[in-house]
């Protein structure tokens, strides 16, 4: 099946600024499903509010764009109500981590089997600007005219902390690695998160003086590196990429299901 | 396994936003961009097929189409 | 015979309706006095192969059971005032989005934390507008065990039927006092199953095209049809789209939907009302001391009737002007401010005789209470 198969061709070209990361992201991910060859009747994508969320309408799946914040919600009735369909829940900064912060917590807690896709741009796009949990010190925003001062969540430690058993990171510039990890992710039989690090030439890029599409994804290739690298090595302070946490551990729905078989071995 | 042999740059002019990334990223610069700030292949004889460009572009809009299997075979011979 | 027989509280009344209408998915927080719903289907679904999820909040819950009905599932949620509030939101875009579930809120004291253990009918307006933008909404509620069984079988019903969520508005003193439920026998009870398209696969499927009856025939996630389900205004195929026809006709679809159906939604009980000089107005359990001041009066030969309300939302304004247009007085007997007394207001031809018997101190209402404004009213003095 050709990589267009998996998109709404009729709603082209996307709603998305010129060079806007999330296009690219959008890009690795219909072609993870597509070398995954996964059915598409079987897969559920459900989004929140914001650029990032935008991503639900344009594939060619079910498609749930619910309410900021509360994409994985949504995504455990889902799931939890149907186990045999593959739920994928791309989330922006504010979807992840502001708003939806709780339910993202507990669903790693669970370990509830879905992928949760952090398309971290490090600022609110749809809204003009402002900053957001992943934004970091130092940063300008509309809300932050002299500069941020709030410190940003390491999303990878928090997956992990929370409970997530397959977390990853890459890049929009890194689209043919992201889509290995998000192929991982999507076979992985619990939580998956896969952060990965997009740009918005638009807001953060401009009022950062951090140039246009193609700089930022230069400031991707430059500032980050694979984990176990001699880069690393020599400069701890880029960002890692790579598998971070790959590990099994009781998956919530089938968990479930064995609760069923008692309760209803019980009653018979 | 014989190198991949350029058929054309499939490009969706619709879709085309101009961002310039497939441009800058090209290992060969085969690509530009036109007055219209559209997306064109001037040097497709440089195209080494990575498909970078295709896997990076935001809008979905190009598409790097390569000769088929059998083709490069009969060239081969 | 005998063991469909049950001593409960109005809660599990509740569970054992949720569980004949078809319930299989419930998500939930607990919260006083509706924690017992979530409790006793905690152990109830699974027994019957359905899914019970404690989530972490009460907006997760109410997100649980949207994603859960979009795959098929009849579904609910339980809460009270403070859970209530927090589901606003979501409600709203179930109302949007079309997706059938049923929200009971066993209402507390109010408003903020309130008095948890206490009765209340203080969420009778949030009911109706809590959530932002036009948009309609049905409520139901009961003033006895029976009621309630039926009334949550009928919730289930209207959901499937509209294309909606349906409020279930009870209160404490229903939900935590026992009483005698006599569990229907299968099929004494009409159930309405989802409404499934019958378009083939490779068929163009739009989830938001109504048929020429109204009705809107869903498609499970997970089936042959692949849509967008959004909370934007959005085409007939669920994609977003602002363009003003489209906005306008669908908002007023979504009003209309209901607001046009009032008649075959309206809920109610009428005693005495033939002749009625004094009518009672109520619900919930207000109405149970309403019904034993008005039976005891008829029995002193006084020409006291009651309209007792189990649809709130649409409001049956037509009805109540119907029933009251004869009467010398209406007295509207509920615990809050007069919430339902300004609905009965607006209905009915002399606003200017309409009273409030309400009681607002966190005890239930009682005929003594409606005894002392019935004096007044009747010019016998305090």
């Amino acid at each position: 099946m050709a990589v267009k198969d998996y998109l709404r061709e009729r709603y082209f070209p996307h709603m998305w600024c010129p060079g806007c990361g999330h296009g690219t992201i959008l890009n690795s991910l219909i072609r993870a499903v597509e070398e995954l060859g996964l059915d598409k009747n079987e897969i559920v994508m459900t989004s929140g509010i914001g650029c990032s969320a935008r991503i639900s309408g344009y594939v060619d799946f079910h498609s749930l764009h619910t309410m900021h914040g509360r994409a994985l919600a949504c995504a455990t009735g889902v799931k939890l109500s149907k186990p045999e369909l593959t739920v994928l829940v791309p989330m922006g900064d504010g979807d992840a981590l502001a708003i939806g912060g709780n339910h993202f917590i507990h669903a790693a807690r669970r370990n509830i089997d879905m992928t949760a896709i952090v398309m971290n741009n490090r600022i609110y796009g749809m809204t003009g600007g402002q900053f957001s949990p992943l934004s970091g010190p130092g940063v300008k925003a509309t809300t932050a005219p002299y500069l941020t001062i709030d410190s940003n969540f390491d999303v990878v430690e928090l997956a992990a902390a929370a409970g997530a058993t397959f977390v990853a990171r890459s890049t929009a510039y890194h689209a043919k690695e992201a889509t290995g990890y998000l192929k991982k992710a999507i076979l992985h039989k619990g939580f998956s998160v896969v952060e990965i690090l997009s740009q918005c030439p638009t807001h953060y890029g401009r009022k950062n003086k951090e140039g246009d599409a193609v700089s930022m994804l230069d400031f991707q290739k430059t500032n980050t590196a694979a984990l176990g690298s001699k880069a690393l090595e020599k400069n701890p302070s880029l960002t890692p990429r790579g598998i971070f946490v790959e590990k099994d551990r009781p998956e919530y729905c089938a968990e479930y299901d064995k609760i069923i078989d008692y309760a209803m071995k019980e009653t018979r | 396994m014989a190198k991949k042999k350029l058929k054309e740059h499939f490009i969706n002019r619709d879709w085309c936003k101009g961002c310039g990334i497939c441009v800058s990223f090209c290992p060969k610069q085969v690509l530009e961009l036109d007055r219209h700030d559209k997306v064109v292949a001037p040097r497709p004889q440089a195209c080494i097929c990575c498909h970078l460009c295709e896997i990076r572009c935001p809008d979905l809009a190009i598409e790097i189409i390569v000769e088929t299997e059998e083709k490069e075979e009969d060239h081969g011979e | 015979m005998g063991n469909n027989i049950r001593f409960v509280q109005g809660n599990e009344a509740c569970v054992e309706g949720a569980i004949y209408a078809g319930l299989e998915f419930y998500a939930g927080y607990p919260i006083t006095p509706s924690t017992e719903i979530a409790e006793v289907l905690s152990k109830r679904l699974p027994e019957k192969g359905g899914k019970f999820i404690q989530m972490e909040d009460e907006i997760a819950s109410m997100c649980a059971i949207i994603g859960a009905s979009l795959t098929g599932k009849k579904v609910m949620t339980a809460t009270s005032g403070p859970g209530f509030s927090l589901k606003q939101e979501a409600i709203g875009y179930a109302c949007m989005t079309e997706i059938p579930c049923v929200i009971a809120n066993v209402q507390r004291g109010g408003p903020s934390t309130g008095n948890p253990t206490h009765v209340s009918q203080g969420d009778i307006n949030q009911a109706r507008w809590g959530t932002h933008g036009d948009h309609a909404i049905i409520a139901l509620t009961a003033s006895n065990h029976q009621d309630v069984f039926a009334l949550t079988v009928d919730a289930f019903n209207m959901a499937e039927t509209y294309r909606t969520p349906v409020v279930l508005l009870f209160d404490e003193a229903i939900g935590h006092m026992r009483e005698k439920l006599v569990i229907p026998e299968e099929g004494a009870l009409d159930i309405v199953d989802r409404l499934r398209t019958s378009l083939g696969k490779g068929v163009d499927y739009h989830p938001y095209l109504p048929r020429e009856d109204g009705r809107l025939p869903m498609s499970d996630f997970g089936g042959e049809h692949r849509y967008n389900v959004t909370g934007l205004f959005h085409d007939m195929w669920g994609f977003p789209s602002n363009n003003p026809k489209t906005v306008s006709e669908l908002l007023r679809h979504l009003v209309d939907k209901i607001e046009n159906n009032v008649q075959s939604i309206t809920r109610y009980k009428e005693h005495f009302l033939d002749d009625a000089e004094y009518i009672f107005i109520s619900y919930g359990s207000a109405a149970r001391s309403a019904i034993h001041l008005a039976k005891e009066r008829r029995a002193k030969g006084e020409k006291i009737g009651i309209l007792e309300l189990q649809s709130i939302w649409p409001f049956p304004t037509e009805l109540v002007r119907e029933k009251c247009v004869n009467a010398k007085a209406v007295l509207v007997v509920e615990m809050n401010m007069g919430q339902v007394m300004a609905q009965v207001k607006a209905a009915v031809k002399k606003p200017n005789r309409v009273f409030l018997a309400n009681r607002i101190d966190g005890k239930l209402v009682t005929p003594a209470d409606i005894k002392k404004l019935l004096r007044v009213i009747q010019g016998r003095g305090v």
